[in-house]
C-alpha cells in the first residue's frame, strides 16, 4: 500500500529517546487488537464489526480465534455504524472498526443519530487515523474527526499515545456505558509511562514535569513533545512539562488550567487540522477561565496537505523534536518581550 | 412471536381503532400546528396492526429482552406512532397535548425519551441497518423475537437502505421484517417522478428478500403478512400499498398534505368524515 516509510525520528531524536531510556513498542493498533481478543475470550457479549478492515485493523487473529464474535459488514461504513447501534441496543458490547477517514465522515450521520443521540454504548474505533496512510493522500487522512465528533453531543473521544494508554483505554471503553470514539495510528510507538503509572479515564497523564513550557499533546504526537522537552532542557536549560491528553472530550480542564498557571507558555500538539481539535479545546478552556497564557496550536494547517509519508508530513509541519523545539523557543521569546 | 401473544382483534375492532387513531392524530397535529399528516394517515393501519395484532410489546414488556422490536425508520410520521403508543398505555394520552412544545419529549421525530420508542430516528435511511443489528443480536442470543421496521417509499432513495438490505440477506435474517409504506408520494411529488425506485418488489427480491405485497389498509391482509412464518434464511419485506392522507377525502393522494396542517374549516370537515365512519361502526370518537 504505502511506500516504505522513512523513519519518524531523526538520528538526534532517536539518540534523545535512548538517553531518556525509552523503548520502542508496537503499533497501538496491534495492542488494541490483542487487548480486545483477551477481553472477548472472557466475555461473549463483546463483538467486533469490520468493514472489510480486519486486516488493516489487525483483527485477523481475533476472527480466527472467535469467529462468532467478529461480524464482517463489507465496504459499507454507514451500515457498519447502524448495525453497531442495533447490536448495542440489544446489550452487546460493540467495537466497530474502520479507517478513521471513512468512519467519521461517511458515517457521521449514523454516529450522530444512531449512536450518540440514541445513546447506545458503542465503541467506534478509527484506525490508521490522522495521516497514518501518508502518501495515499487526503481521501485517506482524517484531520477532521476530532472536530466533527467534538461537535456532537454524547461521545467520548480518546486518542492513546502509546501501548499502555491503548490497553487502558480499550479496557475502560468496555462497559463504560456511553458512546466512545477510539483513534489509533499504525506506527510503532515508544512507551511513555513508568510501570507504576495509573490510567484514569478522562484525565491527563503527566509524562514529564516542568515550569517553562507546557506541551499538551495527544496520540502519536506526544512522543515528539517529550523529545522536544528533553532537548530543550539539555540544550537551553528549560524545564518543560509534557501532558498526554488521551481524552480529548471531555477535556481534563483542570490539568490544562494548571499547566497555563504554572508554566510560561503552552504548546498543544495534535495530528489533526489546527481547527476544532485538542488545541482549540484547550484555547476555549483557557479563554473562558480568563487565563492569559502564551499559546500555540501545532497541528496541520488549513491547506492542501503536503504529500508524503506520515513521517514526511509530521516533519513538514513541525510535529517533530526539532520542529517543536523551535516552536517552543519562538513562543518563549515572544513571551519575554 | 416470543413472550405472550396479544389477543387478536376482529377487523371491525381494528377498523374502529384506526378511525379513532386518525381522529386523535389530527387533533394533536392541529393543536401543535405541525405534523406529518399525510404519511401518518397512510401508515396508521400498519401501526394499528403492529401494536394490536403482532408485536409482543406492552408497557409491562418494554424492558424484556424477549420483546419484539419496532424501529420507525420513517420517523417523520411519529404523530401516528405517539397516538398508538398512548392507546397501548405507554404514557397517558394527555401527554400528547405537549406535542412540539417547549421541553416536551414529544418532538417531531421519535426519541427514546418517549416510553415505548426503541430508537431515535428522523434522518431517513437509518432504521433498517439498526434493525439488522438488532436481528443479528437476537440470532446470536437465540431470543426468538422478531424485528420490524417501517420505511417510506421515498426513503428508499437513501443508499444506506440498500447497504442494510444487502447485509440482512447476507446474514440470513429471517427474524427481520421491513415494511414499506408505499403511498407513492413524497414531499416534492410522485416518487416515480422525483427519482423512481420502482419496481420495489423486484429490487428487494434481487437483494435476496422474501417479498410480500399487500393492501396496506386491509387489516386481515396486513395481519396475515406480518404474522406469516418467514422463509427460512430470508428477511421479509412487506410492501404495503397505501394511500397518503387515507381516511380524509380531501387529503387522500394530495401531496400538499405531506406536512399540511388543516385550518379550522378543514379540521371540522375531517372530523365530520371520521366521526361518520366511527358512527357507522357503532363506536364513539375516542
Amino acid at each position: 500500500m504505502s511506500a516504505p516509510a522513512p523513519s519518524m525520528y531523526s538520528d538526534a531524536a532517536r539518540r534523545r529517546a535512548e538517553l531518556l531510556g525509552l523503548k520502542l513498542g508496537r503499533p497501538n493498533l496491534e495492542v488494541f487488537a490483542d487487548t480486545l481478543l483477551d477481553l472477548a475470550r472472557a466475555d461473549r457479549q463483546i463483538l467486533v464489526l469490520t468493514s472489510d478492515s480486519r486486516g488493516s485493523g489487525k483483527l485477523v487473529p481475533f476472527g480466527q480465534a472467535l469467529p462468532e464474535q467478529l461480524i464482517e459488514v463489507g465496504i459499507a461504513e454507514q451500515n457498519l455504524v447502524g448495525i453497531a447501534a442495533g447490536l448495542g441496543a440489544a446489550s452487546k458490547k460493540v467495537f466497530a472498526v474502520s479507517p478513521a477517514c471513512f468512519l467519521t465522515a461517511r458515517s457521521l450521520e449514523q454516529i450522530k443519530n444512531d449512536i450518540a443521540y440514541s445513546d447506545h454504548p458503542v465503541t467506534l474505533v478509527g484506525i490508521s487515523a490522522g495521516v497514518s496512510y501518508g502518501a495515499l493522500g487526503s481521501t485517506h487522512h482524517s484531520l477532521h474527526d476530532l472536530a466533527a465528533l467534538r461537535a456532537i453531543n454524547n461521545i467520548e473521544i480518546v486518542v492513546p499515545a502509546d501501548n499502555f494508554e491503548t490497553r487502558a483505554a480499550v479496557i475502560a471503553a468496555v462497559g463504560c456505558g456511553n458512546p466512545v470514539y477510539l483513534r489509533f495510528g499504525k506506527a510503532p510507538l515508544y512507551g511513555l509511562h513508568a510501570a507504576e503509572t495509573k490510567y484514569q479515564p478522562r484525565r491527563a497523564l503527566t509524562v514529564r514535569e516542568g515550569r517553562d513550557i507546557a506541551f499538551i499533546a495527544t496520540g502519536e504526537t506526544v512522543i515528539h513533545a517529550l523529545l522536544a522537552a528533553a532537548e530543550l532542557e539539555a540544550s537551553a536549560g528549560l524545564s518543560c512539562r509534557v501532558l498526554s491528553m488521551p481524552t480529548v472530550r471531555p477535556l481534563d480542564a483542570e490539568a490544562v488550567l494548571l499547566a497555563a498557571a504554572e508554566c510560561r507558555a503552552v504548546v498543544t500538539v495534535e495530528e489533526h487540522l489546527v481547527h476544532g481539535g485538542l488545541g482549540e479545546a484547550c484555547a476555549g478552556t483557557l479563554m473562558q477561565a480568563g487565563a492569559r497564557a502564551r499559546f500555540k496550536i501545532v497541528g496541520l494547517p488549513d491547506e492542501y496537505t503536503v504529500t508524503g509519508s506520515q513521517a514526511d508530513i509530521f516533519r513538514h509541519y513541525g510535529i517533530s523534536m526539532e520542529g517543536l523545539t523551535q516552536t517552543a523557543r519562538t513562543l518563549l521569546a515572544r513571551a519575554e518581550q | 412471536m416470543a413472550a405472550q401473544k396479544i389477543e387478536s382483534r376482529s377487523v371491525t375492532e381494528l377498523s374502529l381503532k384506526s378511525w379513532q387513531y386518525r381522529r386523535e392524530m389530527l387533533r394533536i397535529i392541529k393543536q401543535a400546528g405541525a405534523g406529518h399528516t399525510g404519511g401518518g394517515l397512510s401508515c396508521m393501519d400498519i401501526l394499528n396492526v403492529l401494536y394490536n395484532q403482532v408485536l409482543n410489546v406492552s408497557p409491562a414488556t418494554i424492558a424484556d429482552p424477549r420483546r419484539d422490536r419496532y424501529v420507525q425508520s420513517k420517523g417523520h410520521c411519529v404523530e401516528a406512532l405517539y397516538v398508538v403508543l398512548a392507546d397501548r398505555g405507554f404514557f397517558p394520552s394527555t401527554e400528547l397535548d405537549t406535542l412540539c412544545q417547549y421541553q416536551s419529549h414529544f418532538v417531531g421525530h421519535p426519541t427514546r425519551k418517549v416510553p415505548g420508542i426503541e430508537q431515535n430516528t428522523g434522518a431517513l435511511g437509518h432504521g433498517l441497518a439498526v434493525c439488522v443489528g438488532l436481528a443479528l443480536a437476537s440470532k446470536q442470543d437465540r431470543v426468538g423475537n422478531h424485528i420490524f421496521t417501517l420505511m417510506g417509499d421515498g426513503e428508499l432513495a437513501e443508499g444506506s437502505v440498500w447497504e442494510a438490505a444487502m447485509g440482512a440477506a447476507h446474514y440470513q435474517l429471517d427474524n427481520l421484517t421491513a415494511i414499506v409504506d408505499h403511498n407513492t408520494l413524497q414531499i416534492t411529488g410522485r416518487t416515480r417522478d422525483v427519482c423512481s425506485n420502482e419496481p420495489i418488489d423486484q429490487k428487494f427480491a434481487a437483494f435476496g428478500w422474501h417479498v410480500q405485497v399487500v393492501d396496506g389498509h386491509d387489516f386481515a391482509a396486513l395481519t396475515a403478512a406480518l404474522l406469516a412464518k418467514p422463509q427460512p434464511g430470508m428477511p421479509t419485506v412487506v410492501i404495503a400499498n397505501t394511500i397518503k392522507g387515507k381516511g380524509v377525502s380531501f387529503m387522500e393522494d394530495v401531496v400538499k398534505w405531506h406536512h399540511g396542517v388543516p385550518n379550522d374549516a378543514e379540521y371540522a370537515l375531517a372530523l365530520q368524515e371520521i366521526d361518520a365512519a366511527i358512527a357507522l361502526l357503532g363506536g364513539s370518537p375516542s
